[in-house]
């Protein structure tokens, strides 16, 4: 089927600035949406969560033309693909979300709180979302991770053991206080002092 | 089967700041990354079925009342992990300006006619194989301000998915032979000679189909490789 051995993969280009129509309309475009911010199935078991905040570049401007991605765990931990060997096929969630951020560097996503992820080791990692950022401006996306500031496994989980102390919260979710369902808050920082920290993997 | 993921496999990709594309240099990490081992949450990715994509969503030509002005063209290639093998059942989305260099995005101001009948989105699924086609229009070059007479080679953006989250690849497609590669920060962020030519679709006479239309073919290599079983620890 291929002819030969491929030398390398292909190079990684910008999203650039005009990826909404086609990968984020929104209802804004003549295009429908193959994945949205709302992961929540009427059957999903765990606790609904909302995950907001701003993405901003290293002169603290918010980023209008930015794309996100999530990946994550079902609410015990499974994730939704025959890769994860322990998937539970009892529920309809997908786990992937995909949202472009406003016209203020604004994102949310609606979606559960995962569960507890085991490390190559069989060691569980505490709750934690995947991150892809896309932007223009952006040859190759960014990968970090989204913690939350209400899990005491924070503090044993071995990738944020990598990370040193001082620039932890960029990686932590900060629950709000009064909202009325469970809302977290976790801004981006491209780059800069507040830079979050992103991993190479 | 599950692939490892190699991180000498990035080497092909863009250093994140390249100061000739201006964006990038308040859009690029100073610190350095963190580097992690891969666990369960890096090596899944989502899975789709059908539903995601519909019976005409890879013809970019037949979305609107009548025919987009252009030549049409035939895209059409394989996705490949780096051992060569297809990657089956995978989403591949891909996004372009019209024959006159034009998005359909608000933003894009460049003074060229929109195509009331080319919206310039599209999505497939691999089969078996790792093969997907796509029939839409061979999209122009245009301005973009990035300095003084900047214009980008005419190219397709592509989205494609693989095996997990860490083999996600957003690219671009370039045609054979365009004048404007020389002058582009963009196509040369990519500073191997031989990564930048993965980048261009090689004519495809064999499958060009008479009377009809030119054809393209651009294969996608994602990362990944020597699949392994994967550890099932609880
Ligand atoms: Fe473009």
């Amino acid at each position: 089927m291929s002819e030969q051995r491929p030398e390398g993969i292909t190079p990684s280009q910008t999203v650039g600035p005009y990826f909404k129509y086609g990968l984020t309309p929104n209802g804004e475009y003549a295009w429908n949406d193959a994945f949205t911010n709302n992961l929540i199935t009427p059957d999903v078991s765990g606790e609904r969560i909302r995950v907001e905040g701003t993405v901003f570049d290293g002169d603290g401007v918010p980023v209008p033309d930015c794309m996100l991605e999530i990946w994550q765990a079902d609410a015990q931990g499974r994730f939704s693909d025959p890769q994860d060997a322990r998937a539970l096929p009892n529920s309809s969630f997908k786990g992937f979300g995909r949202v472009g951020t406003d016209a203020k560097g604004g994102y949310v996503f609606d979606t559960i709180k995962p569960g507890q992820v085991p490390d190559p080791d069989g060691k569980p990692q505490a709750p934690h979302i995947l991150l892809a950022v896309y932007a223009r401006g952006m040859l190759l996306h960014l990968y970090t991770r989204i913690y939350f500031d209400d899990e005491a496994a924070n503090a044993s989980d071995p990738v944020l053991a990598l990370v040193p102390e001082e620039r932890r919260t960029t990686l932590i979710a900060k629950r709000k206080a009064g909202a009325a369902n469970p809302a977290y808050t976790l801004d981006i920082h491209l780059q800069g002092d507040n830079e979050t920290v992103f991993f190479e993997v | 089967m599950t692939l490892l993921y190699p991180l000498q496999s990035l080497a092909a990709h863009p250093p994140r700041l390249s100061p000739a594309y201006r964006s990038t240099v308040k859009r690029s990490p100073q610190k350095p990354l963190i580097p992690i081992r891969q666990t369960l949450s890096e090596l899944t990715g989502p899975v789709y079925g059908h539903e995601t994509v519909r019976e005409h969503d890879h013809d970019l030509t037949i979305q609107h009342k009548g025919e987009p002005l252009g030549e049409r063209i035939i895209v059409h290639g394989h996705v490949l992990d780096e051992d060569g093998r297809g990657v089956p059942n995978t989403l591949v989305e891909l996004w372009q300006a019209n024959a006159c260099g034009r998005y359909v995005h608000v933003v894009d101001q460049h003074p060229a006619p929109l195509d009331p009948n080319f919206t310039g989105a599209g999505r497939a699924q691999t089969d078996a194989s790792g093969y997907y086609r796509f029939v839409t229009i061979k999209p122009g070059a245009y301005p973009w301000g990035n300095h003084h007479n900047a214009w980008r080679p005419a190219h397709i953006h592509f989205s494609v998915f693989g095996h997990s989250f860490v083999s996600r690849l957003v690219t671009q497609m370039y045609f054979p032979g365009d004048p404007l590669f020389p002058f582009d920060p963009i196509f040369n962020s990519v500073t191997d000679e031989k990564a930048r030519a993965r980048m261009i679709s090689s004519f495809d006479l064999e499958n060009t189909q008479p009377e009809w239309a030119l054809c393209y073919r651009f294969n996608i290599v994602l990362r990944g490789r020597n699949a392994t079983p994967m550890e099932n620890k609880q």
